[in-house]
Order: C-alpha cells, then structure tokens, then sequence
C-alpha cells in the first residue's frame, strides 16, 4: 500500500493547471539539498511535497500552482539540489535541464527562488555564482533564520543585496516568517540581476573566495555549532553505545508495531465485523448481499484492519526521516554496503524501500555511479515493504504462539517479524554482492554524505504526512482490493448449475486455483492459496483479502472476529511447514505491478525488470521448497 | 591507472604501515611527506593542502568545503572506524577512508 505510485498522492490534490495566459509566470526553486526548498514548496502552494532532514528527498521536478494577490498566477517548480550546475547524477540533471527549459511540460523559468541555508552562508552562497550567471531574475531566500539567530548568527541582508543586484531575504519556512516578502516578489516585475563581480563558476576556490568576500562585505558572522547536535552524535555515533542504540530503536519499532497496534487493530476490526453484520441485517436475502457481506466485508476488510498498523511503521520512518537520524544510520551501515560493493548512498534508497520500493527506486537517482544505482534498483524489492507487512502479520499470527524474549521488551512474533525484515535485507545484500561483481562491476565513486543537524521534526507535515498514508491506504483498498474481491466473488460462484452456484472448488476461481495447484504443490500450498498467490500479483496485500474473500464465501470466517477466522482457517489449509514457506515466498518474490513499471521506467526498457523478475521469482520458489521440505 | 583507484592498491596499504607508525606517539605530528586526511583522528585538526583524485570528484568535494587551505577537522565515526565524519566549512561531510586518504593534509597548530 503505502506510497507506491500513489506517492504521488498530492498531484490529486493539485489543482490542474488551466488554460495558460500570458501573464502566467513559471518560477523555480533552486538550491542546495536540505536548504528547505521543499519546505518553502509547501508553504506557497499549500501542497504536500515531501519533506525529510537529509540531503537528496526530492529526485523529480513537482509543479504546485498559485494564484497571488493581485491575480498573477505562477506555477512554481520544486527541484532536487544542487551543489553547482554541472550534474553528476539523475536529481541534478532534472534541476540543470528544468533551468534550461529542457524539460517537457515546464517553460523555461521566469524567475528562480534561490532558497540558501543561512547557517552555512559561506558555503550555500557558492550557488549563487552560477545561478546569478544565468541571467534569469533571481531572489536569493536565506532560509533558516530562526536557527542562525538562535545560534547566535546575522547577516545584513541589505549588503548582500546590493552586492548581487538581486532582492535578498531572511526566512524560516518551517516557521513561516518573512513568506510574505517572497510573495510580494512573485507579484512584481522580475529583473534581471547584474552582480557586482561573479567568479568563474567552474573554478571551486575561486567561488569560494568571491563567497567569502561577499560574506564579509555582509557582515555575516557564522552560527554557533549546533551543541544538541553534537550531543546526540556523541551517543548515536558512539563505538560502542551506537550501534546498541541502533539495535534498540529496530526492537523498539518491531515491538510496537507488533504489539503496539494491537488494540486499535482490535478497533478496527470490530468495527468491521459489526457493520458487516448490521448490513447483513439490514439487506433481504439476495444474492448480492452475500457479495457484500462475503466478498467486500470479508476480502476489504480483512485488509483495512492493517491500516493502524501501517500507519505506525510510516510514524516511525517519518520520525527517523525528519531528525536526521537516518543519516547517521547510513553511516553506521556502510560498512556492510562496502563489503557487498556498494556506497552508504545506497542506503537511503534501501532504507525508504521500508516503505514502498516504488518512492526508494525513485531515489536512487541520487547516486551518482550508474551500475550501483542499477544495482541498488535490483536489490530494492527485497526490502520489506509495508505491503508485506499484513501478509506476514497473519500468517506469523496463526502459526506462531507469542511468548515473550526480552521480557515485555520482545516477543517471539515481533522477532520473527525482524527475522523476516533480515532474510529480506540479507537477499537484497547477497544480491547486491552478487551483481557487483560480476555484471555490474564498477569503479567506485566516492562516497559523500552530507550529516545535516538534528531536527525537530515538524509534527504537522508528519501529521499530514500520515493523513495521506491513511488516504492512499483507503483508496487502495476501495480500488484494486475492492475490485479483486468483487471479481473473485463472482469467479467463485460462476459457472451456476441449475441456477445454484457450484461449490467453489467447481467454480471459474477454484479451477484457476487447481490450474495453479500442481506448480505449488511442492511448496505446500493448496489451491486456495493458489488463488491468493495469482491474486497477489496485483499487490502483495491483496493475498489477504483473497483469503477473507474465500473464507468467507465457505462460512469458516463468517463467526464474529474476521481476522480470527482467517487465522484459523489458515491452520486448516497449510502445515507450519507450510506457514513458513508462504512466508519465505513473499519475502522474495516480486508481486508488485508498480514496481515493475518503476523500474522499467528508470531504467528506460524491459531488460532490467525483466531479468529482476525472473530472479526474484525463481528465488522465491527455490527457497520457499526448501522451506517446506527442511521445516 | 592504479593509483588512482579510489579502493587503494599495494601503495596505500604501504603509506598506511608509515602513518600508524607515526600516530602511535601522540602530539607527533605526522609524517609530512604522507599526511592524509584518513589518519586524522577523532578531535584531531589539519589544514588541507591537495586532493589527488580525479578532476570531477575533487570538484565535488571541494564544492562540500574540502578546499586546499581549509581547516578541517575529524569527527566522530561509524563503529568499524570507517567512514568518518569530518567538520569543514560549517559542515559535516561523512567520507570513506578510501577517499579520504587521497586528502593531503598539513597539521594545524
Ligand atoms: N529550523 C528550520 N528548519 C527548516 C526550515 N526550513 C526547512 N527546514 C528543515 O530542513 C529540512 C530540509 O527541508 P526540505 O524542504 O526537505 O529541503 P530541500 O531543500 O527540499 O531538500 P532536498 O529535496 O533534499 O534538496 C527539513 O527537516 C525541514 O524541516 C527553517 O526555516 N528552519
Ligand atoms: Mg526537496
């Protein structure tokens, strides 16, 4: 579920662009990564571009439209950042190419918002060279001001002005101050800058000078270190307590999501039950109201009551996302990505692939190599996505009795949940080692990663953020899982024989499900599994809802508690054996159409997704037989 | 051809034998001829004086700080002691050692 091509659930929200006057205005945001170019995005448009505390969030270009005060329209571009103009990998293409007007459906901008981080001046203020030498009307938007000031930093912004003949503000965005200045901007007449000096912008020390001296000229004085930072790396980076805080935020998160959610799954899933039964009652004794109590409340429903669930694990890597932990996670786990050939950078894709591989092979566009970020685009399925996560919260569920480890700390499902996270990761490792040495071999680029301060994160966005999840989670289960269950149910109760519907083993479903049979058979799957299995390759999840569908079509889950049911019935269809095999079978197969198209698309052609493919299901097979026969 | 490498031949496993050597005594500056960034420990400050790599990744991490005549200074470290965490021009750059050592320092007072 999670983000998948929905990620970009936003564009819905996006109102469509109307008709284009003359006078409408294209302006882009330019900028360093992690400046808060993003942040600003929102801010002016109202949309929800992602926003996280390390460098390299946005890999693609985003439109948002609005319409000023004095009528102006404009459409602003988000952009990924830069350090300069000359890209080295895909996101700094995009920016080079959008302020060329090299992209198709963005104009060539009007003007650009040069959004610079106000508490590293010196540095942020090399872009400028470049940016102003385009001779594209420039504001330079120092952003961050809130921090610069709480640590004790300044800047005249009049200097700097003059200095760049270009208008100069100081903002925070997160805070919303001096918005209003960028706006009034917007409305105006744009001019062209003409700087006092500009450097050569491909001589880096030369830039660096001419920052320095126009720092100077503004009387910049340069923050304080920021001492929480500091802080928090001498334990997160800590030899010996890092990586034990490492581990204890992982057990952390399987518990709670575990057994955490419990309750409000519990919730929900008795709201589920009941209105199924209030329909039930509510309705004569037609036929379509056994597709509705069976086929949507027993195949949605048995899904929607993972929503909490899901929703935890997003809060999770929200919070990790906005801190600026996952940076220094990422460095923590270099080591392993070195050792299988690849770069920390490969991380970050890895890590957002928790999520959704569809977003995480998105990211990789930031890794500069093109045979790594090949390679990292191979392995990312093999990351537990959250889809995976209600398939393995169920059969883990039915088969696995919880006892406790660690005391309250962990239980023997959470653990089997982290097992299951680490089989994933050490596939994607082993392959990653595979592929970079042998078809993928590469130099190595170096690797370089910026270490952004430790941020509060900002609890709206996260909110927000959430209510999207929420959303796209919803609309999921209202479309293709809906549209699943409904077809299934129907499936199961064609071909009528004298007007009766045959026992589902007979019907259109069970015998595609007995086609499938013998080919699963030795994994220790029956047929209705089998149905679960061709069902899932719509979207992993959607095996769950198959499964209520069916179930309760036979009347095993009609009593109460659905996901109750479900489990038990499950204990009727498959050995433990069996369990674990289905388990190791989702773990490495590829059954998610988003990511095929994903990858086919970034990689620009059928091979990639093809080969991966392949590979992923051959795996799955191999070792869910050997699963079942060594269990 | 090889030493460019970034991963290091024969030749940086040798300057490495000559630095560990002159890091065993604390407060020794290090040998000059040899100085990289990658020996600089946690605290530890020097100037940066040259970046022997290729013309397009020294262009990028000049364009993160690492330029000659900066100050530069190690941070902390992931466990294995590698990458590190290096604090230059008001920021914080985490790099391998294999890059790292391409980085000729001179020790600051
Ligand atoms: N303190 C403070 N933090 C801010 C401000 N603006 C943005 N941030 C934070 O800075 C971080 C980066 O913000 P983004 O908007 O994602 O930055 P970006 O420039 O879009 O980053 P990339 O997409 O990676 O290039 C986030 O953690 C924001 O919450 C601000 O005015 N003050
Ligand atoms: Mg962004």
């Amino acid at each position: 579920m999670s983000d998948c091509h929905d990620c970009h659930v936003n564009s819905a929200i996006a109102p469509p662009p109307p008709v284009r006057s003359l006078a409408r205005k294209t302006v882009a945001l330019v900028g360093p990564p992690n400046s808060g170019k993003s942040t600003l995005f929102n801010v002016l448009t109202g949309l929800r571009q992602k926003v996280a505390n390390f460098p390299g969030v946005t890999v693609e270009h985003r439109t948002g439209f609005l319409r000023l005060e004095n009528g102006r329209e404009v459409d602003l571009v988000d952009l990924p950042g830069v350090y300069s103009l000359d890209p080295r990998s895909e996101d700094e293409r995009i920016t080079r190419d959008a302020l060329s007007g090299g992209i198709e459906g963005i104009r060539k901008p009007d003007a650009i918002l040069l959004i610079l981080d106000s508490t590293n001046l010196g540095r942020h203020l090399m872009l400028a060279a470049p940016v102003l030498g385009l001779g594209i009307p420039t504001m330079v938007i120092l952003n961050m001001a809130d921090d610069l000031h709480k640590r004790g930093g300044s800047v005249d912004t009049q200097q700097l002005a003059s200095q760049l003949d270009a208008p100069v503000v100081l903002i925070s965005a997160a805070k919303r101050q001096g918005i209003e200045t960028i706006r009034n901007y917007l409305e105006g007449q744009f001019a062209v800058p003409r700087p006092v000096e500009l450097p050569i912008f491909q001589d880096v020390p030369r830039c660096r000078q001419w920052s320095a001296k126009l720092g100077l000229r503004a009387k910049y004085r340069a923050p304080a270190p920021p001492v929480w930072t500091r802080r928090l790396d001498r334990v997160f980076l800590h030899p010996v307590a890092g990586p034990f805080v490492f581990l204890a935020v992982v057990i952390l998160v399987f518990q709670t999501i575990f057994s955490g959610a419990r309750p409000l799954m519990d919730g929900v899933e008795s709201l589920v039950s009941h209105s199924g039964a209030w329909v039930a009652n509510q309705l004569p004794d037609v036929w379509w109201r056994d597709l509705l109590t069976e086929g949507v409340w027993g195949g949605v429903g048995s899904v929607l009551v993972f929503l909490p669930q899901i929703l935890l694990l997003f809060l999770f890597i929200g919070l990790l996302e906005d801190s600026g932990y996952l940076a220094r996670a990422a460095l923590i786990a270099d080591r392993t990505m070195a050792r299988v050939g690849l770069q920390g950078k490969s991380f970050i894709p890895l890590l957002s692939a928790y999520a959704c591989a569809v977003p995480a092979i998105m990211a990789t566009r930031t890794i500069e190599n093109k045979r790594d970020r090949i390679a990292t685009i191979l392995i990312a399925p093999f990351m537990t996505c959250s889809a995976r996560l209600p398939v393995y919260t169920l059969i883990i569920a039915a088969f696995l009795p919880d006892h406790p480890i660690l005391g309250r700390f962990l239980g023997t499902q959470a653990a089997a949940m982290l097992g299951l996270y680490v089989l994933g990761f050490a596939a994607a490792v082993l392959t990653a080692r595979l592929l970079k040495s042998s078809i993928l071999k590469s130099d190595r680029t170096p690797f370089v990663l910026e270490m952004p301060p430790y941020r509060w994160p900002t609890w709206r966005f996260l909110g927000l953020r959430l209510l999207d999840r929420a959303y796209v989670f919803l609309r999921r289960a209202g479309t293709v899982i809906l549209g699943v269950a409904i077809a299934l149910w129907i499936m199961a109760h064609l071909p009528l024989k004298e007007g009766k519907a045959p026992p589902i083993e007979e019907s259109v479903a069970g015998t595609l499900g007995r086609v499938v049979e013998p080919a699963i058979r030795p994994l220790g799957f029956n047929w209705k599994i089998g149905i679960g299995l061709l069902t899932s390759l719509a979207a992993r999840e959607v095996i769950v809802g198959t499964l209520g569908t069916i179930y309760g079509i036979e009347g095993d889950a009609g009593n109460g508690e659905a996901s109750k049911g479900l489990q038990r019935a499950l204990q009727h269809d498959l050995t433990p054996a069996g369990g674990l095999a289905l388990l190791v079978f989702f773990a490495f197969a590829m059954q998610c159409m988003s990511t095929i198209a994903v990858v086919r698309r970034e990689t620009g052609g059928w091979k990639w997704p093809a080969v991966q493919f392949t590979y992923m299901t051959v795996m799955a097979y191999v070792s869910a037989f050997a699963a079942f026969h060594l269990f | 051809m090889a030493s460019r490498d970034l991963t290091g031949g024969d030749f940086h496993r040798h300057t490495e034998s000559v630095l560990q050597l002159s890091f065993s005594r604390k407060h020794c500056p290090p040998d000059r001829k040899h100085a990289t960034l990658a020996e600089l420990r946690n605290g530890e400050q020097a100037v940066l004086e040259t970046l022997d790599l290729p013309e397009d990744n020294a262009r990028r991490l000049m364009e993160l700080g690492f330029l000659p005549g900066h100050v530069v200074s190690a941070a902390h470290s992931a466990p294995s002691g590698d990458p590190r965490v290096f604090r230059v021009d008001g920021s914080e750059v985490a790099l391998r050692r294999e890059t790292a050592r391409h980085l000729k320092i001179r020790v600051a007072d």
